[in-house]
């Protein structure tokens, strides 16, 4: 893959910012970012990719959740600058074309969502859960899935996907 | 979130040395981030500590486990020998946060969260803690959550965290670094009651960093309990939280720890109810007894009185639970 040159992000970004390496759903990035810039403002605002969402922005809902270095985190509570080297799996990175990741899959399914809004981080969730390995039972499901909130109430429905998705995704993130 | 630099040094000393006066380390960042979009920290420079060499888990000479100041919470609650010998750590951290803030959130960092009073987070309202001198809003406010012991009229907030609650109970130490030197503080002294300055959450130097968390041999891994009360089954603080640690010989305890979370301003504990216990049959009626020793001179407002209760129901949970031996691998 080729790397993209260093973008600068803000046209009156000044000596403040400091250049990362990032890669994302396979893509080299260099990016110029300021060092107050979160990891979830750079996807959503400085990259375009709006699949991860801004739920609360503090950490409390788990819309922003992606994939660093194969371990779900909170996009909101991360700076940007400190993530310099990581691999960021994000929502738009799961799918193969239209052929979608078996945690997509499942959650189309099983209904497993009313507005949406939750899901990408619901996704990425489940599949950094699954990769933990921690969680056997549906009790141990929802506990470790508790930092994903859904307004809608679609809990069930988004338990019963994650059950149908394990078996799939045992080897963690397919390539 | 207010401008500041930032640095990524490579040696504990140097992140000492570049550490100014209004500046702050940085670590897993899910407190201090949050408390910076709220305008409640406004630090101008940060020091990011994560590519300092604290990230091991190792045992000690005498017996222990040395846990690194950067190591993760889930990382710690899940290692082979955390759960093995000091499981009442693994239940504490796992009973806090979520599993994505845990994969964030590093030890030290834990210790060093700040409280979650509401008033303590809104700046439009007046905090002590928060700028000295203001008033308390919490104290004739919204105190359902606030402290029952060891509070001031200064100030009446909570220390959030499980995994110190477990600390305190195991009595580990805090190894910490500074422009002085090294220094070992126990769990015991490391948070600090209100009193009249309620901005000091910890007895740590404004220029010290953490470097590890030390276990002592001692894990209690046949009898222990963590039991956390929240209003709801997950990803809550406690309102009252209680880390329970017994040796028993038979029936008859040697020694017993209790810590409490969610009550005030350090995690709890009162040496005179475990020497209570010691040498006393491990009964309902004993554990009973101890509570309303951990409990006594404990003071609600208007909002949180039902926590001297709770509080002590949650002990006697807790020891029963472990004396039960339930929770032992």
């Amino acid at each position: 893959m080729n790397a993209t040159p260093a973008r600068q992000l803000r046209p009156d970004a000044g000596a403040d910012t400091h250049t990362i390496s990032l890669n994302i759903n396979g893509k080299q990035h260099e990016l110029a970012v300021e060092p107050w810039t979160t990891l979830l403002d750079l996807l959503r605002e400085h990259l375009d990719m709006t699949g991860t969402k801004k739920g609360c922005d503090h950490g409390q809902c788990g819309a922003c959740t992606v994939l660093v270095n194969g371990t779900r985190i909170n996009s909101c509570l991360s700076l940007a600058v400190m993530q310099d080297g990581a691999e960021v799996t994000t929502i738009e990175g799961l799918a193969n074309g239209d052929d979608l990741h078996p945690m997509q899959a499942a959650f189309v399914e099983q209904d497993a969502f009313q507005c949406g809004y939750c899901t990408p981080g619901q996704i990425c969730s489940a599949i950094g859960m699954i990769a933990e390995g921690k969680a056997q039972t549906r009790d141990e499901i929802r506990e470790q899935m508790s930092g994903n909130l859904c307004r809608c109430g679609a809990y069930n429905n988004i338990l019963a996907a994650i059950e149908q998705a394990i078996p799939a995704c045992k080897g963690g993130l397919r390539e | 979130m207010n401008r500041f630099s930032y640095s990524k040094p490579q040696q504990v000393n140097d992140a000492i040395q570049q550490l100014s006066d209004t500046g702050r380390f940085i670590a897993g960042g899910t407190n201090l981030l949050d408390l910076m979009k709220e305008n409640v920290a406004r630090p101008d420079q940060l020091v990011d500590i994560n590519a300092l060499p604290l990230r091991e888990i190792e045992t000690t000479q005498a017996g222990g486990l040395r846990i690194g100041a950067l190591v993760k919470n889930s990382t710690v609650a899940y290692h082979p020998d955390v759960e093995r010998v000091y499981p009442l750590l693994s239940q504490a951290i796992l009973a806090g946060a979520s599993a994505q803030l845990r994969n964030m959130a590093s030890t030290g960092g834990n210790l060093l969260q700040r409280t979650r009073c509401y008033y303590f987070y809104d700046i439009g309202t007046p905090c002590n803690k928060r700028e000295p001198g203001s008033g308390c809003g919490a104290l004739n406010g919204q105190n359902r959550i606030h402290a029952i012991l060891g509070h001031s009229d200064q100030c009446i907030a909570v220390h959030p965290s499980d995994m110190a609650v477990a600390l305190a109970a195991l009595e580990a130490t805090v190894h910490v670094s500074g422009p002085d030197g090294d220094r070992v503080i126990p769990m015991s002294e490391f948070h600090r009651l209100p009193g009249d300055t309620p901005h000091l959450d910890t007895t740590l130097g404004q220029h010290e960093l953490i470097t590890a968390v030390e276990l002592p041999p001692r894990g209690f891994a046949e009898n222990y309990a963590y039991v956390k009360i929240r209003d709801r089954a997950s990803y809550a603080f406690a309102l009252v939280s209680v880390a329970a640690a017994l040796e028993l010989n038979g029936n008859t305890i040697g020694t017993a720890r209790i810590a409490l979370g969610g009550v005030a301003h350090k995690p709890w504990r009162k040496p005179e109810a475990e020497a209570l216990l010691a040498g006393k049959p491990a009964t309902e009626e004993n554990f009973r007894a101890a509570a309303e020793l951990i409990l006594q001179g404990a003071q609600g407002f208007e909002h949180n009185s039902f926590k001297i209760e709770l509080a002590k129901r949650a002990i006697v949970r807790a020891l029963s639970e472990a004396a039960s031996g339930v929770n032992a691998k």
